[in-house]
C-alpha cells in the first residue's frame, strides 16, 4: 500500500495568557491508500488535535502532510470527520440530517441523492428516512452520521472516538458495524480510540502517542490471523493479547 | 393473564380519573374566586362599605364600558393600543434578531458594544419618553418607540445569550461538513434558539404593552393609557378602572396567543 498522505515533523502549540503548551511534537506517520490507521494515546494528550490538523480545521505550526495521490495529482483527499457523538439534529428528519452535507455544499445532484438513498436502504434506514433521530436506537444514529459523512463521497474518514457516547454493548457491536461498512466502501480511515482492544481489533496499524506534548512512541503493524474482516472475531486472534499487552506496556510505561 | 391487564387498566382508568378530576377542580376555584371578587366588590360598593366613588363596582365598571363603547370612542381607544403594542412587538422581534445576528457574526463587536448594552438594558426606559417626545411628537410613532425602547435591549442581550450556547461540536459539525459560518448560523444556531426566541417574544409582548401604557400616559390623544390618565384627572375612576380591566384582558390575550403559536410552532419543530 502506498501512502497517500504523509505527515512529516508535525508539531503544534496552544497559546494563551499563562503561556505555551505544546500539544504535538515531531509527529510524523503515514497512512496507506484504503489502510485503518488507530490512534492511542493518554486522555488529553493531543489527539483530537492531530486528527483537526489533518482534517484542515488547524493549521500545523511545524511539519508538513504531504500528498501522494495514486493519479499524482496534489490535490488534497477529501476528508469525512466523525465526531464523538452524532449531532444528529433533533429539527431535522433523518433524511435532511444526512443530506446536510450536500445542502452545505450545493451539491443535490441527482445522483449524489440517489447515491444517499442507496445507503439509507442498505443500512436499514429506508424505513425511518421521515423520523426524528430521537426515534432512533444509539446504532442506527450513528449509521445516520456515517451515511451524512460518506455523503459527500471523502476518500479519507477520520473519526473521533466516534462511539464513546454509546454503552459498552452496543459500542462492540456498533463500532464493528460501522467499520465494517467504511471498509466495504473502500475508504481509508484514520481512528482516534482510547480503548486499546477496539484498536488492535479494528486497525491495520495503530499509532501509539506519548503523554503531552504527543510524540510518537511507537507505530505498531496488526496482523491477526482468523480474520474474517470482524472486529468481534478479531478479538479471538491468537496474536490480539499479544498485541493488546505491548499497547498496555507503551501507554503504562510513559516515559 | 388477562386478569392482569385488565387490573392494570383500570389502574390506569383510575389514574386518569384522578387527572381529571384534578384539572376539574382547578378551573373551578379559579371560577369561584373571581365570581367571589366580583360579588364581595359589587355587595360591598352597594352596602357603602367601600366608597363607589373611588373604588367603583362590577356594574359601574359594565355600564362605564357600555356607554364609552356607545358614546366614546371605547373600540378605538383599545384598538389603537393594540396596533402600537403589536406594532412595537414585531419591531422589536426583528431589530434584536437582526442585532443578535450581528453579535454573534462579530464576536469583536460584541465584546466593544457590552457594556453599552447592559447601561442601556439597566436603565429605566421610562426615563427616555419625554426626550422621544421632543424628539417625534405626540404621535403613533413616538408611542411604538416608547413600547420597543422598554423590550428592545433585554431582547437583544437574551437572544445573543441563547445564540451563544449553541453546541460548539455542532458547529464543528458544520465546519467538518465544509460549511461556513454563515452556514453553522442558519444551520445550527438559529434553528437550536427556537426555544430561546420563544421564550423572549413572551416576555416582550408583555414588556412592549408596559412602554405603549408608559407612553401613552405621557404623549398621546387616543389609547387606553390617555383614557386611564384622562379618567384620573377629571376624577371618574370607573372609566381609570374599566382601562385597567380591559388591559388585563388585552394582557390575557397576548399571552393566550403567544401560547398558541408556541404550542404550534414546536410541534412543527417537535421540541
Amino acid at each position: 500500500m502506498p501512502d497517500i498522505l504523509e505527515l512529516k515533523n508535525i508539531g503544534y502549540s496552544y497559546h494563551n495568557l499563562h503561556g505555551e503548551t505544546r500539544a504535538l511534537e515531531d509527529i510524523s506517520f503515514g497512512v496507506g491508500e484504503g489502510e485503518f490507521v488507530a490512534i492511542v494515546g493518554p486522555s488529553g494528550c493531543g489527539k483530537s488535535t492531530l486528527l483537526s490538523i489533518i482534517a484542515g480545521l488547524l493549521a500545523p505550526e511545524q511539519g508538513t502532510i504531504l500528498v501522494n495521490n495514486p493519479d499524482g495529482s496534489l490535490r488534497y483527499p477529501k476528508i469525512g470527520y466523525m465526531l464523538q457523538r452524532d449531532h444528529l439534529f433533533e429539527w431535522r428528519s433523518v433524511y435532511r440530517n444526512v443530506i446536510l452535507g450536500l445542502e452545505i455544499q450545493k451539491q443535490m445532484t441527482p445522483s449524489r441523492l440517489q447515491a444517499v438513498n442507496r445507503l439509507l436502504e442498505e443500512y436499514g434506514l429506508d424505513k425511518f428516512r421521515d423520523k426524528r433521530p430521537s426515534e432512533l436506537s444509539g446504532g442506527m444514529k450513528q449509521r445516520a452520521a456515517l451515511i451524512r459523512t460518506l455523503a459527500l463521497e471523502p476518500q479519507l474518514l477520520l473519526l473521533d472516538e466516534p462511539f464513546s457516547a454509546l454503552d459498552y454493548q452496543t459500542r462492540l457491536t456498533v463500532s464493528a458495524d460501522i467499520c465494517r461498512l467504511i471498509r466495504e466502501a473502500g475508504k481509508t480511515m484514520i481512528i482516534i480510540t482510547h480503548d486499546l482492544a477496539e484498536a488492535v481489533s479494528l486497525a491495520d496499524k495503530v499509532v501509539v502517542l506519548s503523554s503531552r506534548p504527543a510524540r510518537v512512541k511507537r507505530i505498531m503493524p496488526v496482523r491477526l490471523t482468523l480474520k474474517d474482516d470482524s472486529p468481534l472475531a478479531a478479538r479471538n486472534a491468537p496474536e490480539f493479547q499479544d498485541y493488546f499487552n505491548r499497547l498496555w506496556e507503551d501507554l503504562t510505561h510513559d516515559r | 393473564m388477562t386478569g392482569k391487564t385488565k387490573k392494570a387498566l383500570t389502574r390506569q382508568e383510575q389514574f386518569m380519573l384522578r387527572h381529571k378530576r384534578h384539572h376539574h377542580q382547578i378551573t373551578f376555584f379559579r371560577a369561584l374566586l373571581f365570581v367571589s371578587f366580583l360579588a364581595l366588590w359589587e355587595i360591598s360598593a352597594d352596602l357603602g362599605w367601600i366608597d363607589s366613588f373611588f373604588f367603583s363596582s362590577p356594574s359601574r365598571v359594565a355600564v362605564c364600558f357600555v356607554t364609552q363603547i356607545r358614546t366614546n370612542s371605547m373600540l378605538s381607544h383599545i384598538g389603537i393600543t393594540l396596533l402600537e403594542t403589536v406594532a412595537s412587538f414585531f419591531l422589536v422581534l426583528f431589530f434584536s434578531l437582526a442585532a443578535a445576528t450581528l453579535l454573534w457574526r462579530s464576536p469583536r463587536l460584541s465584546e466593544i458594544l457590552e457594556p453599552y448594552l447592559v447601561v442601556l438594558n439597566s436603565l429605566p426606559k421610562s426615563a427616555l419618553a419625554p426626550l422621544f417626545i421632543v424628539w417625534l411628537g405626540t404621535g403613533i410613532k413616538t408611542i411604538i418607540v416608547a413600547g420597543m425602547s422598554v423590550a428592545v435591549f433585554g431582547s437583544v442581550i437574551s437572544l445573543y445569550t441563547g445564540f451563544r450556547q449553541a453546541d460548539e461540536e455542532k458547529i464543528t459539525l458544520i465546519y467538518t461538513l465544509g460549511g461556513k459560518k454563515r452556514d453553522a448560523f442558519t444551520k445550527v444556531v438559529l434553528p437550536g434558539s427556537v426555544p430561546t426566541i420563544l421564550s423572549t417574544a413572551k416576555v416582550n409582548i408583555g414588556l412592549a404593552l408596559v412602554g405603549v401604557i408608559i407612553g401613552e400616559f405621557l404623549a398621546a390623544r387616543r389609547g387606553l393609557g390617555y383614557l386611564i390618565i384622562y379618567g384620573s384627572q377629571v376624577f371618574r375612576l370607573d372609566m381609570v378602572i374599566t382601562g385597567i380591566i380591559v388591559l388585563c384582558v388585552i394582557a390575557l390575550l397576548f399571552y393566550k396567543t403567544i401560547q398558541v403559536l408556541e404550542h404550534r410552532i414546536r410541534i412543527r419543530f417537535k421540541m
